[in-house]
């Protein structure tokens, strides 16, 4: 990998350098784009798909039965139903419950008639009932007021740490980027959202911010340390931290994305739809979406909030003018050097 | 080599690390060895299946139940359950009727009770103490009388309302006019055994009832604070008034505030009366628990109340206090066990996909880090080791239970844990790259990185404190996971990763840039100055080498500084300037 690390070294020196904050106008028409198609791509198709968690569902109990197999019933449920996820258990020694989504009344009487021969019993064994939702509100409303009180608290606790709120903001915009693009993911592809795929965006809320605050830490550095006679600008300082820290995010993003990229391998394709797949599908796509953010919407957003601050831009004209009376020409950081020379 | 401070320090570090492991093993061990504990993690439902209690409401005939009674009732057991532990039950509603709560495991009868007493809680004056008349067997028709005037005295109002009216109005709910003969009659042929929790009587009623144990018959005033006042309860030891504790368990009420105006009335007016009209009764479920005498008028709204409490049953009554009393009583339908709903598939893929997903970043990080790489998978396993202990003991200490998203979270915690490791070897490799040394690399690259590190795993710490504060249910489960790890992966990276790393950096493979040590100057792009010194460029030569700790603070400006050199090298005169 002597390549990687040239490709790192030179993105450290500054030899390297993608120009990504001065792109902005392109990432945020990308990102405006692509939020427009998370939000419009479900309303389309006709909203988020629950899972029987959120919505309640049918449920079917069989007792007297003589035989425990859990598969038959799946089988029987998805022969009237094809696409619906049974919950299958045993309750007791000799009954089985069987959940789904909501079924129409016919259906209803034909997964009961299915399940009845199935395992070999009078219809009249098979009771169905509707079951409400074990997701119900309260917990909804209660995790959504955790979520809401994070946000002000991680707001908080940014701005301090960092000595500037912009970087929270920059950090906040970023992750509502990502919680979108994630959500309208589900919404277009049509998977069910569940307890799993909650928790999966949950958790992506988390890493986007702690990707985010990595690659920010980086940025607060480099920008604290300009002295005044410093030819760097504050965007292409916030430029080289985004550069500098790219062989990380490249190399952070694979080694969280491998372990969550088999287990929707194997959850997707070995065991079909279920808990594995939901938790997985929300944290891979999550996970990328999220390193992207920060690179491309986090730190060029940041970089443009604080350009017009007085202080800033006398710095930054200081900078320019620097670089002009040294060179002539007006590139350092920003483009690829004239540099030829680094020994491998 | 001389031991210098930096390798004392990092085996000191490993040492309590060492020290750490071992004492999480010896308290799991114990926990073993005294009958509680166990070596693997206890399952969720999910996982391992549990016991499925249907509950249905108690409804007189007629009378029938709102979804929203349900639903505030489902959200109450929710609440309840959790604050038990974090063991991720299921509870839903079923036929728009009964609700069916599956938890994990096997409940006993505290469990059961935890969730089906309604709890409501009232404090009613005492009008009339005596002992408990004998249950006269076969004596039919006084039963049922004595049951019918427990329940409901004001429906014997319209049979005989000249014994139901008082002879003069109460004028306060001590009032002794409160008792009607009627009243009287029913409270002599009352018997203990009758008492029916789910019927309590109206609360601007007077009650018969007795003491939970029914040593004591009572009849009480109407209702003077109810459990809707209460805004938090807890349970502890009652102390005396020099701090000592009595070992008796108590619950400790705080009063929202129209509570608290209440209390403060009844007791400055209890407090003035004497004998058995001086005490107050607390009444749970229609139960007298405890009628303790006045002896103080309490303004501050947070009375305690004693009784035949143990810690355990303290801290149910405080918890379903705390989360109110169930709009309706429910009783035990059905309970029977439940298999797992996910089976043995699920785990075991989930199982697999993590060992897959480690050996694919192990082999990442080979080829990335080189050698260095085994550290970061050294690093992970002690993680791993160390996260397994303590959900393990959480499991037994706190009830938690390991659902297949947990699983998926502790997989996907690799790749956050491992971003520590690469965030710091990162930091070491641009020390190296601007040409230092190893051994110096290595601590400033770490002054830098645990910055780093620390402020973005405060982020996911807090996000993890927060949801489990405030979130219920599921989500609770997934933030123990969460900050559990987060924790984890800072203990590692502080106390292995980084000893780890000052131990190896004075070896001769890794001090002096192997090529395959991951560490190699050559690769990284500083220039081989001598032994084991390299510098990072032609250009810089000259100047002295980078060492001091404030150079360190100024690391990123060398590289700036190479760049500058290279645009005009006349400029010398200006870069030389922020050196100093």
């Amino acid at each position: 990998m002597a390549s990687f690390n040239q490709f790192g070294n030179d993105l450290h020196t500054g030899k390297l350098s993608y120009n990504i904050v001065g792109r902005r106008k392109l990432w945020y028409t990308v990102a405006a784009v692509m939020i427009l198609i998370a939000i419009l791509g479900p309303v389309l198709r006709g909203g988020f798909t629950f899972g029987i968690e959120f919505t309640g569902g049918s449920e079917f109990v069989l007792s007297e039965i003589s035989t425990e197999d859990q598969d038959a019933a799946a089988t029987a449920v998805t022969g009237v139903v094809p696409e619906a996820v049974p919950k299958v258990s045993v309750v007791g020694s000799d009954s089985i419950r069987v959940q789904t989504d909501q079924l129409s009344d016919t259906e209803s009487r034909e997964v009961r008639a299915a399940l009845a021969s199935a395992y070999s019993v009078d219809a009249a064994q098979v009771t169905s009932s509707f079951i409400g939702p074990s997701w119900g509100q309260d917990i909804t409303g209660s995790a959504i007021r955790a979520l809401l009180t994070f946000l002000v608290l991680a707001g908080a606790v940014m701005a301090l740490y960092f000595r500037t709120w912009k970087m929270a903001a920059a950090a906040m915009v970023a992750l509502l980027h990502d919680l979108v693009i994630t959500a309208g993911f589900y919404g277009i592809t049509g998977f069910e959202i569940t307890p799993a795929a909650v928790i999966g965006f949950l958790t992506i809320l988390g890493y986007s911010l702690y990707d985010t605050v990595v690659v920010f830490d980086k940025i607060r550095e480099n920008t604290s340390e300009d002295g005044p006679e410093s030819r760097r600008t504050f965007a292409d300082s916030v430029n080289l931290a985004v550069n500098q820290t790219l062989v990380r995010s490249i190399n952070t993003s694979i080694v969280a994305v491998l372990p969550v990229a088999s287990i929707l391998v194997i959850g997707a394709f070995v065991l079909g739809a279920g808990t594995l797949q939901d938790i997985s599908l929300a944290l891979l796509i999550g996970m990328i979406v999220g390193t992207y953010s920060t690179i491309f919407i986090a730190a060029p957003l940041y970089a443009q909030l604080r350009e017009n601050e007085p202080e800033i831009r006398k710095r930054d004209k200081k900078a320019l003018a620097l670089r002009a009376k040294a060179t002539g020409t007006s590139s350092v950081a920003g483009t690829d050097a004239t540099r030829a020379d680094v020994p491998a | 080599m001389a031991k210098s401070s930096p390798t004392k320090k990092a085996w000191r570090s490993l040492t309590w690390l060492g020290v750490i492991i071992v004492g999480l093993i010896a308290l799991n061990g114990a926990g073993v060895l005294s009958g509680g504990g166990s070596w693997t993690p206890k399952l969720a439902l999910d996982l391992e299946g549990g016991t499925q209690i249907i509950l249905a409401p108690k409804l007189e005939s007629g009378q029938t139940v709102s979804n929203e009674q349900l639903n505030q009732a489902v959200s109450i057991i929710r609440q309840r359950i959790d604050s038990a532990g974090v063991s991720e039950s299921e509870i839903n509603t079923q036929g728009g009727q009964n609700i069916v709560v599956s938890i994990p495991g096997t409940p006993d009868d505290a469990t059961l009770n935890r969730i089906e007493s309604s709890a409501k809680l009232e404090f009613r004056p005492v009008l009339v103490a005596s002992a408990p008349t004998e249950a006269s067997v076969g004596a039919d028709g006084a039963t049922d009388a004595a049951t019918d005037a427990a329940t409901a005295p004001e429906t014997d109002a319209a049979a005989d309302p000249a014994a139901e009216t008082p002879a003069v109005a109460p004028t306060d709910a001590s009032d002794l006019n409160n008792i009607t003969p009627d009243l009287q009659a029913q409270f002599d042929s009352f018997q203990c055994s009758d008492i029916d929790t789910s019927n309590v009587a109206p609360a601007d009623q007077p009650l018969i009832t007795c003491e939970s144990d029914g040593s004591i018959k009572y009849i009480l005033g109407p209702v003077e604070v109810s459990g809707e006042n209460i805004s938090d309860a807890t349970n502890g030891q009652v102390t005396t008034q020099s701090g000592a504790t009595t070992g008796e368990w108590a619950v400790n009420i705080v009063f929202d505030r129209t509570g608290t105006k209440s209390f403060a009335d009844v007791t400055t007016r209890l407090s003035g009366l004497e004998g058995a009209q001086n005490q107050f009764a607390i009444v749970l479920d229609g139960s007298v628990i405890s009628a303790p005498r006045t002896l103080a008028v309490i303004t501050d709204g947070k009375p305690q109340i004693t009784g035949s409490f143990d810690q355990e049953t303290s801290k149910a009554l405080a918890d379903q206090l705390k989360f109110g009393a169930l709009p309706i009583s429910f009783t035990v339908q059905s309970q029977d066990t439940i298999s797992a709903t996910l089976g043995s598939t699920q785990l075991q893929s989930g199982l697999i996909a993590g060992l897959i997903g480690l050996i694919l970043v192990v082999l990442y990080s080979l080829v990335q880090y080189r050698l260095l790489g085994l550290v970061t998978v050294a690093s992970l396993i002690v993680a791993g080791v160390i996260t397994y202990l303590l959900i393990t003991l959480l499991s037994w200490r706190e009830g938690y239970r390991l659902s297949l998203a947990g699983v998926a979270g502790l997989i996907v915690a690799i790749g956050i844990t491992a971003d520590s490791f690469i965030v710091y070897f990162e930091r070491v490799r641009d020390e190296l790259r601007d040409g230092r040394g190893l051994v110096s690399s290595v601590e400033s690259g770490w002054r830098r990185a645990i910055r780093t590190i620390i402020a973005s795993d405060t982020v996911n710490f807090l996000a993890a404190a927060v949801l489990f504060i405030l979130a219920v249910g599921n989500v609770r489960g997934f933030a123990l996971t969460l900050g559990l790890t987060t924790l984890v992966d800072l203990l590692v990276v502080a106390m292995f990763t980084h000893p780890m790393l000052q131990l190896l950096a004075r070896t001769k493979f890794f001090g002096e840039g192997h090529k395959l040590s991951g560490l190699d100057p050559r690769a990284l792009g500083a220039v081989y100055r001598g032994r084991a010194r390299f510098q990072p460029s032609a250009e810089v030569a000259s100047r002295k080498p980078a060492s001091s700790s404030k150079e360190a603070a100024k690391r990123q400006t060398i590289a700036e500084r190479k760049a500058a050199e290279l645009v005009g090298s006349g400029s010398s005169k200006s870069t030389d300037g922020k050196d100093s």
